[in-house]
């Protein structure tokens, strides 16, 4: 493997991670809160469908400047996966559904509107063919300045900002939740909520805001995917899903620590985009080398299950309604 | 700290039920979540479309139920969700969360099909048996796996049986690649298209898939069977005591760990048997879609009809006739036809979140009335 392709591989991995990254770290905030939220496949969907929706419609009433777009697009997923993980919130919290069958409902549902709208957007605004949205696109896209200064300098600065900006939420995420008293209260809730209510922590206010917060970011994963990782157009093929599907499997190779899943989203990414370096793979068993990221999370899990050390525990309340009645 | 507050009412409080409500009313609660759900997807389609609600039902039960072929094709589709809800119902009945249906239906659809290329001489009526065998052996192999764990150290069966669905979806593109006809086509293609050997026969017509009747049969046997096993056994009550409280089994006697992996296995295999209805009955080819979601949807069936078996062929029943009715909408206007999904998705939210009204009460402050 020559360097070239070294380098082409670490990077696509760093993209391919960056997605799972977001939506892993959104799954840990609300999993921390004691709720399982099987929903993130359909938020990152709402998320990415978000960005993409205000990004066409400004771009097709002749917007032209690439950071307007691109803060249009962004605060458009912020509200949209925030919609979702508002729908799931108040049918667990305050209806108390089932969270399992709740987000399961959620993944259907976002799904459903952002293909729909994916596909038909442009044929409805009256347009011909694929979306498109090349101008917000770039502003995801833009380099920095140092982008180009050999190897290293690919490496380190050859990315769309929000690959550093998903860093940036992990190492934040892991100082609220280790150092702040409302982080510490959050994951009270999560162990225990009767405890937690009991010392006067509001599980309910803790709940919904984890929840929302969560799905912002996780719904950041999707709006990452179509800006930057298929560079502002649509496709219809349900790739959001696996990908959220993925993420929630990294909060489990990650051990619910937002800092592991930095590394956990690029070995991911890596795995997942080695079969294109690996000379000699036939097309079936390329198929087998693609179950791996599978594979190894579920070793993971049955590892975590077997050592049963306490700091890599699931949170104790985790997919637990809680009914202040109840007890 | 916060400063203590004088106590006050809350504007509004909600309440368990003190008893439970009436049949009557608790499924009136439940029918008008659907309809509201019904209203508010109709104006959803009419804002995208323009169209008339009054036209865009008609359409719906024209694609849906329309002819002959299309109302086949809806009881087909609804009985391959009905024989996965059904598999699923007593694993979540225990409290066993297995969300690995999608992967148990691609095992049971790989053996199927194996047995379709690779046995093929044998007689018509022995190749289906072995192809019933075979797709109940893996989905239930795909179902032991997450059961043993669960039951020895304890394992989380909801992240297991994810992880277990993503594997199975890869084997099936090793097997499509493998199987591949004609080559460089990356699809399986139409198996045994010229013998048909392996494929459900119709039951009361001729012509090319003329009528599903042998789907109906096998899935309503699995249904009967399956609503005895849970009503009438001894293993349908531990399911049962499980459910409720798994300490409250433990102290009665009953082998948890035994229960929970003989029920994961058995609802694993009536999933792979989804399998091979999917593929022999239907499709007679496999790919990584032959699940399709329904793996999840059948979820939702099982729990909004809280594991009744009559419920659950009215919602199978239901969510295909929805399902069918937006892609005719989709078609006949051209949208996309994932507007079916959209429209699943809210009528589920209303029915789940209808349930709260059917379990609780909520008072207002100052009013002694309670509202449902």
């Amino acid at each position: 493997m020559t360097q070239v392709q070294l380098l082409t591989l670490v990077n696509s991995a760093i993209a391919f991670g960056t997605v799972i990254m977001l939506g892993a770290l959104g799954e840990i905030l609300i999993e921390k809160a004691g709720n399982l939220n099987l929903g993130i496949p359909g938020i990152m969907f709402l998320g990415a469908i978000g960005g993409l929706i205000a990004a066409f419609f400004y771009e097709v009433g002749g917007g032209t400047s690439p950071l307007v777009g691109l803060a249009l697009s962004f605060l458009c997923s912020l509200l949209f996966s925030a919609l979702g993980g508002l729908i799931y919130a108040f049918l667990t919290i305050s209806l108390r559904a089932n969270q399992n069958v709740t987000g399961l409902t959620l993944t259907i549902f976002g799904g459903g509107v952002a293909e729909f709208f994916g596909a038909s957007l442009n044929t409805l605004a009256g347009g011909v063919g694929q979306i498109s949205v090349p101008i917000t696109s770039s502003a995801y896209i833009a380099y920095t300045s140092l982008g180009y200064r050999g190897i290293l300098g690919k490496l380190l600065f050859g990315h769309g900002f929000m690959a550093y900006l998903a860093i940036v939420i992990a190492v934040a995420m892991r100082y609220f939740l280790n150092r702040t008293r409302s982080g510490l209260n959050l994951r009270a809730v999560g162990e225990n909520p009767a405890t937690a209510d009991a010392a006067g922590i509001s599980v309910t206010r803790y709940k919904y805001t984890a929840i929302i917060c969560g799905s912002m970011i996780a719904g950041l994963g999707g709006l990452f995917y179509t800006m930057d990782y298929i560079k502002g157009t649509w496709a219809n093929d349900g790739t959001i899903e696996g990908l959220g599907w993925l993420a929630v499997a990294l909060v489990i190779f990650a051990t619910w620590k937002p800092v592991s899943a930095i590394w956990g989203a690029y070995l991911f990414g890596f795995v997942y985009w080695a079969y294109l370096y690996i000379p000699g793979l036939s097309r079936s068993t390329l198929e087998l080398f693609k179950m791996l990221p599978y594979v190894i999370t579920l070793v993971v899990l049955i590892i975590i299950s077997l050592r049963k050390k306490r700091e890599n525990q699931p949170p104790a309340g985790l997919g637990l309604p809680y009914f202040r009645e109840d007890r | 700290m916060r400063k203590p507050t004088a106590a006050h009412e809350p504007l509004i409080r909600m309440a368990k039920r003190g008893e439970a409500l009436p049949a009557w009313q608790s499924w009136g609660i439940r029918i008008l979540a659907f309809l509201l759900s019904l209203v508010v997807s109709g104006i959803v389609i009419v804002a995208i479309s323009g169209l008339n609600p009054t036209t865009v039902f008609a359409t719906m039960a024209q694609g849906a139920i329309g002819t002959n072929k299309r109302m086949w094709v809806t009881i087909r589709d609804a009985m391959t969700l009905l024989c996965i809800a059904v598999g699923l119902a007593p694993a979540f009945k225990m409290r066993f969360w297995n969300i690995g249906a999608e992967g148990q239906i691609l095992v049971g659809a790989i053996a199927s099909a194996a047995c379709m290329i690779y046995l093929n001489t044998l007689p018509p009526v022995l190749l289906i048996l072995v192809m019933i065998v075979s797709s109940l052996i893996a989905g239930g192999i795909w179902g032991l796996f997450p059961g043993l764990f669960k039951a020895r150290w304890n394992t989380n069966e909801t992240l297991f049986t994810l992880m277990m669905n993503y594997i199975a979806i890869q084997l099936t593109s090793f097997f499509v690649a493998k199987w591949e006809n004609p080559f460089g086509s990356n699809s399986v293609g139409i198996i045994n298209s010229q013998t048909k050997a392996g494929w459900l026969p119709n039951l009361l017509s001729s012509g090319y898939n003329g009528d599903y009747g042998w789907n109906v049969i096998i899935v309503l046997i699995v249904t009967v069977v399956m609503y005895l096993y849970m009503t009438k056994s001894k293993h349908g009550y531990e399911i049962a005591v499980i459910g409720d409280s798994e300490n409250t089994a433990r102290y009665a006697g009953i082998r948890v760990n035994r229960a929970y992996v003989r029920t994961i296995v058995l609802s694993g295999a009536i999933c792979g048997l989804a399998g091979f209805v999917a593929v022999s009955g239907a499709s007679h080819s496999i790919s990584t879609d032959t699940a399709g979601g329904r793996g999840f949807t059948a979820i939702i069936v099982a729990w909004l009809a809280q594991f009744n078996s009559v419920v659950m062929v009215i919602f199978s029943f239901l969510l295909v006739f929805l399902q069918k009715g937006a892609q005719a909408i989709a078609s006949s206007y051209n949208l996309n036809q994932e507007v079916s999904e959209m429209i699943t998705g809210i009528i589920l939210f209303f029915l789940l979140g209808s349930e709260f009204f059917v379990n609780y009460t909520v008072h207002f402050r100052g009013k002694k009335v309670s509202k449902a």
